[in-house]
C-alpha cells in the first residue's frame, strides 16, 4: 500500500526537490523552492517530520530513483535536468487537469513532504550561504549537482514505475538510497558525475540503499511514514498520474541533458554553484502553485504529452495521457531542471490564466484592452525573464519557439524578430574592456544566457561551444571582486554596449560628415521649403551630433549642380557651378566639405543667403541623379550622411524618371507601379553603401514623384524617407510645422556611422529574410552606412534543424557602429525564448503585435513581387490559416463560432486594420506616392509606432479625471481608457483624441460641453473653433492642465513630435479621422464584424 | 519469359546501314558534335553557378561582387543553348529539339521576368540574399547541371547514332 504511494510520493517529492536543486544549482530562478514552501505551510506537520528525519534534504528525493533501472536511470538523468522546464511549462495546462488530482490528497502531501526536507540540507551545505535566497529555502542552497541527482533519480523511478508498476514497492524502500548519491554530488561536481554513472549501472541500484546510509538521516524512512498514509488511497491514480508528470520532466531533462549536459555536467554544477545565488529567490513564486493549479482552468486540450519532446527510448514506452497534467504540482517541483540551461518555466502563463482562455470572437465583442497592449511575456523562469531583452528593442512573433519547422508550418504563424536596435535608451551599460569576450567559433558575445561550466569556462548558448573565460573577465569591475565572471555586467544585462578596440575597425573611425543637397528649381523655390530648412539648420547647427571633426557641406541643383566652397578665410561662401551633368566632376578637391567648427561663420552665412539666392530662378528641370552622383563622389572618401531635399520628379540627366501614375487607377489594386522603374537609384545606393554613405530623402512634392524609384536610394543605403505631400509654406501650414518638428528631430538625433549589424541565433534556426532599410551583405549581416534611433528592422526566421534537444533558444543582434564622437561601439541585444513542442503552446505564446508587424512587412514584399491584391489576400489568408489550424489541431471539441486563443484575440482586428492601412487599402483615392511612403514606413518604423499608425488609440478626453492617473515627477497624467475604433464609440457631446503615432487628432463633437470648449480649447463656442488648429492653448484650468498633461505625456513616449489637429465636423481632415475607424464599414472595406464572419466562414469550411 | 522486341526490331536503321556502309558526316552529326562541345561548356557554367551560390550562402563572397561575376554569364549561357536549339531545328532533329524546348522556354521566361536592371543578367544583389531566392537559384543550378549532364550523354549517343546510321 504504502509502497505505491511511496513511490509516487517519492517521485513527486523528487520532482519537487529536483526543482529546488535545479534552482540552487542553476542559480536559476527556479521557484520550486518557494512553491514547496507554500506547500509546506499547508502541510506543515508532515513536512516537518521529514525534515527532522532527514539529515540532508537530498535523500528524500533519491528514493524514487532507487526503483529505476540503472539504464533508465541514466536516461533520466539527462532528461531530468531538462525536465524542469517542460514540467513548468505544462504547469498551466496541468492545472486544468489538475482538479481531479487535487482530489487526491496524496500528491499534495507528498509535495509538502519533500519541501520540508529541503530546508535541512541547506544548513548542511556550505555553499548555501552564498545564496541570497538561502534563507528561505535550505533546499535552494543545495548545490546544483544535488538537483541533478534528484531529478535523475526521480525521473528514473518514474519511468520505471510506469513500465513496471510492481517494481515500485521495492523502489519505495530504496528511495533513501538515492539520497546518498545526492550527497556525493553536492560534495563535488566531479563526484557527481561518477555517482551518476554508478547510478546508471544496474548493480548500483542496490547500492543506493547502501549509499543511502550516508544519508542515514535520510528521508526515506520518514517519507514512508507520514506520506504513505495519505498517499495510499490515491496511489493508484496518483501513481499513473504522478509517474507521468515525472515522466514529462524526465523527458524534458533528457532533451536538456543530452544536448549540453552530458559532457558538461560537472560544469553545470559549478555554474550553479557560482550563479545559483542570484537566481534563487524568484522561483518560489511560481511554485506557489497551489494557486497555479486552480489557474489551470485553461485547457491544452490537444496538448501532446510532454514527453513527446524527448527522444529517449525509455520515455516512448509511456503512454501520453492527460494524466500527466494533473500531476502538475509534482511537475512544478521538477522544473528546476536545467542544469546548464536556464530552463524555462511556466511562469508567464501560469500567472495569467486569462492567457489560456479560448475566446469566441463572435460573442465577445470588446477584446480591445483599455490600456495599451503589452507584449506577452515569454514563458521563462522569472530569473531568466528578468534578464531578458526589453521587448521594445527586440521581440519575437512567437514567444514560444516551435521545436520543428513542421510544427511551425502547422501553426501557420510567421516566425520572426522585430528589432529596434538603436533606440534611445535612458539606461545603457557601457563596458570598456580590452578584450570583448566572444565565442570562439560563432563569435557570439557573452550574454546573460550562457552557462558557466566552472569559473574558467563558459558554454556558448548559440553554438554550444565551450570557451575559456579570459583572465581579465574574472575580475568584476562593478563589485571589484575577483572570480565572479558571472556577475559582470556583460552577463547581467541583455542589452549592453561595448567600446570596441581597434580590431573592430577597418579604418580609423570616420568623422561625422553631413552633406545637404537641396533642390533649387523653380518648383522648389515655390514651395518655400528652403527657408524653413535653412532656418532649422541654423538653429540646430550646434546640436548636430558630432565633435571637433564634424564636417559639413552643401550642394544645390536644378538643371546644373552648384557647389559651395567654404574655405576658411573666405569672406563669403563661393559658389561653383558644374553644368556638365553627363559626366559630373567635383570642381575642387577641398573645401567643399569643411570642418563645421572652423568654418561655422561661413556656413551660417551660406544658410542665411541660400534661400534668397534662387528666388528668381526660372529653371524648372531637376537633375537629381547627377546631383546624387556628385554628392556620392564628394562623400566617398569619408562616408557620412547625405540629406536630399527634392520637390519634383527628376527629369534631367541620369536617373530621370517619367510620370507613370494613372490617377484613375488609384483605387484599384491592379496595375499600379510599386516597383522602381530604373535601377539607377538602387545601384547608386549600393555604391553609397559600399563607401559608408547613407542617403536620407525628404520629398516635398505636390505631384507624383515616383517615390518607388527614388526611395531606393534610401532603402539600400540605410537612410530614411520623409514625405510631405503638397508641401507649401503658405498653403499648407500643417506640413510646414510637421517638417519643422521632424527636421529638428532628424538633425539632433543620435547617429551611428559605418555600421554593420549581425543577427545570430541558436544553432538550428536560420534567418530567412530581412526587412528594413539596409543592404544585406551576407546571410546574417546587414550593412548600415548610417544607423538612426528611429529605424526598426524585421527578420523572418525559419527552423532549419529540429530543436528537440534544446530548451531555450537565443537571438543576438550586434550593432557595430562609429558614434558621432568617433568611438567605435558595439551594441548587443540578446533575447532568450523557450522552445515548445506542442501547437497549443505555440499559439499561447504568440505575440499578436509582432505578428501583425511582420505580416505587414511580408505583405509589402508581396506587393512588390506580385501585386497589391495578392498581398491583401495573403494577409486575410494568414488569419484564416492560423485560426483554422488552431481550430482543427488544438481545439478538440468543435464549437460553433470563431474560436481563437487569447493571445490572438486581436489578430483579426489588426489584420483588418492593416487592410485599411494606407499601404494596402483599396477603393479609396490613395496617391501612389503616399501609398509607397506608407510601405516605406511599414518597413522602417519600429513596431510600436507602426502599430499605432495601423491601429490608433482612441481616447475620450472631454471628461478626463484624475482617477487612475499616473503620477510622474509631480505631474498628474490622466489615463483615459482606450476605446474601440468605431464610430459607435463617438458621441456628439464629447471630444475624442485619436493617437495615430505620427499624428494626433482631436475630434470635437457638435454638442460638446461648453466646459470643454471654454476651458480646454479656449473658444467661446463650437463655431469659433478655428479651421486649422494644431495647438491647445495653455489655460489656467484644471481641464486644460489635464488634457495638456495627457497629450504631452503621449508625445514624450516617442522620439518624434506628433502634431495635434483639432477637428470639427466640417474639417477636411475629418475624413482621415474617420478612415482610422477600422472597425467600421466603408464603401470598399468590411466592418470588423463582417470580417469576422468572413473568417469564420472560411475557418469552418 | 522473353519480351518481344518490337520497336527495336522495327527500327529502320538496318536497311540504311546496308545501303551506305561508310559513315557519313551529315549536318545532323555536326550539330550533335557542336552540341556536345557546347554542352560541356554549359556544364561548366552550371558548376560555376552552383559554386557561386554556395559561396554566397556560406558568406565567402559579397553579393555585389558575386552578382557582378554571375550576371555577365547569364546571357551567354542562354544564347549558347538557344544556338544549338536552332541548329537542331535546321537539322530537323525533332526529338532532340523537343527535349530542349522546355529549357528554352524556361530561359525565355526567366529572362522576361528578371528584376528591373540596366545591365544584362538576372541577379540583383539586393534580393539575392533572400533565403527563398537563394534556395531557388541553388536548386536551379543543380537541375540544370543534371539536365546538361543527361543531355551531354544523349548528344553523344545521338551523334554516334547519326554517324553510324547515315
Amino acid at each position: 500500500m504504502s509502497q505505491p504511494g511511496v513511490p509516487s510520493s517519492g517521485g513527486a517529492s523528487t520532482g519537487l526537490q529536483v526543482q529546488n536543486g535545479a534552482a540552487s544549482s542553476l542559480g536559476s530562478p527556479y521557484v520550486n523552492g518557494p512553491v514547496q514552501n507554500a506547500l509546506m505551510s499547508s502541510q506543515v506537520s508532515v513536512s516537518q517530520g521529514y525534515n527532522s528525519q532527514l539529515p540532508g534534504p537530498y535523500p528524500h528525493l533519491m528514493p524514487a530513483k532507487t526503483s529505476l533501472n540503472p539504464v533508465s536511470a541514466q536516461n533520466n538523468y539527462g532528461g531530468s535536468q531538462t525536465v524542469c522546464t517542460l514540467s513548468n511549462y505544462q504547469g498551466p495546462g496541468q492545472t486544468l487537469n489538475r482538479p481531479p488530482m487535487v482530489s487526491n490528497p496524496v500528491t499534495t502531501s507528498l509535495h509538502s513532504g519533500p519541501v520540508p526536507r529541503m530546508p535541512p540540507p541547506t544548513s548542511q551545505i556550505p555553499a548555501a550561504t552564498s545564496m541570497p535566497s538561502g534563507s528561505f529555502l535550505a533546499g535552494v542552497n543545495l548545490p546544483p549537482p544535488l538537483n541533478w541527482q534528484y531529478s535523475s533519480p526521480s525521473t528514473g523511478s518514474q519511468t520505471n514505475h510506469c513500465p513496471h508498476p510492481s517494481s515500485q514497492p521495492s523502489i519505495s524502500g530504496n528511495t533513501n538510497v538515492t539520497t546518498n548519491h545526492q550527497h556525493v554530488f553536492s560534495g563535488d561536481p566531479s563526484l557527481q558525475n561518477s555517482c551518476l554513472k554508478s547510478g546508471s549501472v544496474p548493480s548500483l541500484v542496490n547500492p543506493p540503499a547502501t549509499t543511502f546510509q550516508p544519508g542515514t538521516p535520510l528521508g526515506p524512512p520518514p517519507v514512508k511514514g507520514p506520506p504513505p498514509v495519505r498517499a495510499l488511497a490515491p496511489q493508484k491514480s496518483s501513481h499513473s498520474a504522478v509517474l507521468q508528470p515525472s515522466f514529462n520532466s524526465a523527458i524534458n531533462q533528457e532533451g536538456g541533458t543530452s544536448n549540453t549536459s552530458n559532457e558538461s555536467m560537472v560544469v553545470h554544477n559549478s555554474y550553479d554553484e557560482i550563479e545559483g545565488g542570484g537566481f534563487l529567490a524568484t522561483p518560489q513564486l511560481t511554485n506557489k502553485n497551489p494557486k497555479m493549479g486552480r489557474n489551470v482552468g485553461y485547457s491544452y486540450p490537444s496538448l501532446p504529452p510532454g514527453y513527446q519532446n524527448t527522444p529517449l527510448p525509455g520515455t516512448t514506452g509511456m503512454p501520453p495521457s492527460s494524466l500527466n497534467y494533473p500531476s502538475g504540482p509534482l511537475a512544478f517541483n521538477q522544473t528546476p531542471v536545467g542544469a546548464n540551461h536556464l530552463t524555462a518555466s511556466v511562469h508567464g502563463l501560469s500567472l495569467h490564466p486569462e492567457g489560456l482562455r479560448v475566446i469566441n470572437l463572435l460573442q465577445e465583442r470588446s477584446m480591445l484592452p483599455t490600456t495599451p497592449l503589452q507584449p506577452p511575456v515569454p514563458n521563462l523562469h522569472e530569473d531568466i525573464q528578468k534578464l531578458n531583452c526589453n521587448p521594445e528593442l527586440f521581440r519575437c512573433t512567437l514567444t514560444s519557439i516551435p521545436q520543428t519547422q513542421a510544427l511551425l508550418n502547422k501553426a501557420k504563424l510567421p516566425l520572426g524578430l522585430l528589432l529596434h536596435p538603436f533606440k534611445d535608451l535612458v539606461q545603457l551599460p557601457v563596458v570598456t574592456s580590452s578584450t570583448i569576450v566572444r565565442c570562439r567559433s560563432c563569435r557570439t558575445y557573452i550574454n546573460p544566457f550562457v552557462s558557466f561550466l566552472d569559473q574558467r569556462r563558459w558554454k556558448c548558448n548559440l553554438c554550444y561551444r565551450v570557451n575559456d573565460v579570459p583572465e581579465e573577465f574574472m575580475y568584476n569591475p562593478l563589485t571589484r571582486v575577483y572570480g565572479e565572471p558571472h556577475r559582470r555586467p556583460e552577463v547581467q544585462n541583455a542589452t549592453i554596449e561595448f567600446m570596441a578596440p581597434s580590431e573592430y575597425m577597418l579604418r580609423p573611425p570616420q568623422p561625422p560628415v553631413y552633406l545637404f543637397v537641396f533642390d533649387v528649381s523653380h518648383n522648389a523655390v515655390e514651395t518655400g521649403y528652403l527657408n524653413l530648412v535653412c532656418q532649422s539648420l541654423l538653429d540646430n547647427l550646434d546640436l548636430l551630433p558630432g565633435n571637433t571633426r564634424t564636417k559639413i557641406g552643401f550642394i544645390t541643383f536644378d538643371s546644373t549642380i552648384h557647389f559651395y566652397s567654404l574655405q576658411e578665410g573666405l569672406s563669403q561662401p563661393q559658389m561653383l557651378i558644374v553644368s556638365d551633368i553627363e559626366d559630373v566632376f567635383i570642381p575642387m578637391p577641398e573645401n567643399l566639405l569643411v570642418n563645421l567648427n572652423e568654418s561655422k561663420e561661413l556656413v551660417q552665412d551660406l544658410l542665411k543667403t541660400l534661400p534668397q539666392m534662387f528666388t528668381k530662378t526660372l529653371e524648372t528641370q531637376s537633375a537629381l541623379g547627377p546631383a546624387l552622383q556628385a554628392a556620392f563622389k564628394l562623400m566617398s572618401p569619408t562616408g557620412g550622411r547625405i540629406s536630399v531635399f527634392q520637390t519634383q520628379l527628376p527629369n534631367l540627366g541620369v536617373g530621370a524618371l517619367k510620370p507613370r501614375e494613372e490617377p484613375n487607377q488609384r483605387s484599384s489594386a491592379k496595375e499600379i507601379h510599386l516597383t522602381p522603374s530604373t535601377d539607377f537609384y538602387k545601384k547608386l545606393a549600393l555604391d553609397c553603401s559600399g563607401q559608408q554613405v547613407a542617403v536620407d530623402l525628404f520629398l516635398l512634392s505636390g505631384q507624383y514623384s515616383d517615390l518607388a524609384s527614388l526611395g531606393c536610394i534610401s532603402r539600400y543605403s540605410a537612410g530614411s524617407v520623409y514625405y510631405y505631400p503638397s508641401y507649401h509654406h503658405q498653403h499648407n501650414p500643417v506640413q510646414v510645422q510637421k517638417l519643422q518638428k521632424e527636421l529638428h528631430r532628424y538633425l539632433t538625433r543620435k547617429i551611428g556611422f559605418e555600421a554593420v549589424m549581425r543577427i545570430r541565433c541558436t544553432k538550428g534556426l536560420s534567418i530567412h529574410t530581412f526587412h528594413g532599410n539596409f543592404f544585406v551583405r551576407s546571410t546574417d549581416l546587414l550593412s548600415l552606412p548610417n544607423v538612426n534611433p528611429d529605424a526598426g528592422y524585421a527578420v523572418q526566421m525559419s527552423v532549419e534543424e529540429n530543436l528537440t534537444d534544446t530548451q531555450l533558444v537565443s537571438f543576438q543582434s550586434a550593432l557595430l557602429y562609429t558614434s558621432s564622437k568617433g568611438e567605435r561601439r558595439i551594441r548587443v541585444h540578446t533575447l532568450c525564448l523557450p522552445v515548445v513542442s506542442t501547437l497549443n503552446e505555440v499559439f499561447l505564446g504568440a505575440d499578436v503585435q509582432a505578428i501583425s508587424g511582420l505580416l505587414a512587412n511580408m505583405a509589402v514584399d508581396r506587393c512588390i513581387t506580385a501585386s497589391l491584391s495578392d498581398a491583401r489576400d495573403a494577409l486575410v489568408n494568414a488569419v484564416i490559416d492560423s485560426l483554422s489550424a488552431y481550430r482543427s489541431l488544438v481545439l478538440s471539441n468543435q464549437q460553433p463560432g470563431l474560436m481563437v486563443p487569447f493571445s490572438l484575440r486581436l489578430f483579426p482586428l489588426f489584420v483588418l486594420a492593416l487592410l485599411k492601412q494606407k499601404s494596402f487599402q483599396t477603393g479609396t483615392n490613395t496617391r501612389l506616392d503616399e501609398r509607397i511612403f506608407a510601405m516605406c514606413q511599414v518597413k522602417n518604423q519600429p513596431l510600436v509606432y507602426f502599430m499605432l499608425t495601423t491601429h490608433p488609440s482612441l481616447y475620450r478626453v472631454d471628461n478626463l479625471s484624475d482617477e487612475g492617473a499616473l503620477n510622474i515627477n509631480d505631474r498628474t497624467i490622466p489615463q483615459p481608457p482606450i476605446l474601440q475604433l468605431s464610430v459607435e464609440k463617438l458621441s456628439r457631446d464629447g471630444a475624442f483624441l485619436m493617437d495615430a503615432g505620427s499624428v494626433m487628432m482631436l475630434w470635437v463633437g457638435k454638442n460638446c460641453g461648453q466646459n470643454f470648449l471654454n476651458h480646454v480649447l479656449g473658444v467661446q463656442n463650437y463655431a469659433s473653433i478655428p479651421q486649422t488648429m494644431t495647438d491647445l492653448p495653455e489655460l489656467d484650468t484644471a481641464e486644460s492642465a489635464r488634457t495638456i498633461a495627457f497629450i504631452s505625456w503621449l508625445r514624450e513616449q516617442r522620439p518624434f513630435f506628433p502634431i495635434l489637429y483639432v477637428i470639427r465636423d466640417e474639417s477636411p481632415i475629418k475624413a482621415n479621422f474617420l478612415q482610422n475607424m477600422v472597425e467600421d464599414r466603408t464603401e470598399s472595406a468590411l466592418s470588423y464584424y463582417e470580417f469576422l464572419l468572413h473568417i469564420q466562414q472560411q475557418v469552418n469550411k | 519469359m522473353v519480351l518481344p522486341r518490337g520497336p527495336r526490331a522495327a527500327f529502320p536503321r538496318c536497311p540504311r546501314r546496308c545501303s551506305s556502309p561508310a559513315m557519313a558526316f551529315t549536318f545532323a552529326a555536326f550539330c550533335y558534335m557542336l552540341a556536345l562541345l557546347l554542352t560541356a561548356a554549359l556544364i561548366f557554367f552550371a558548376i560555376w553557378h552552383i559554386i557561386a551560390f554556395d559561396e554566397l550562402k556560406t558568406d565567402y563572397k559579397n553579393p555585389i561582387d558575386q552578382c557582378n561575376t554571375l550576371n555577365p554569364l547569364v546571357l551567354p549561357e542562354y544564347l549558347i543553348h538557344a544556338f544549338f536549339c536552332v541548329m537542331f531545328l535546321c537539322a530537323a532533329e525533332w526529338l532532340t529539339l523537343g527535349l530542349n524546348m522546355p529549357l528554352l522556354a524556361y530561359h525565355i521566361w526567366r529572362y522576361m521576368s528578371r528584376p528591373v536592371m540596366s545591365g544584362p543578367g538576372l541577379y540583383d544583389p539586393t534580393t539575392i540574399m533572400n533565403a527563398d531566392i537563394l534556395a531557388y537559384c541553388q536548386k536551379e543550378g543543380w537541375c540544370k547541371l543534371a539536365f546538361y549532364l543527361l543531355a551531354f550523354f544523349y548528344y553523344l549517343y545521338g551523334m554516334i547514332y547519326v554517324l553510324v546510321s547515315s
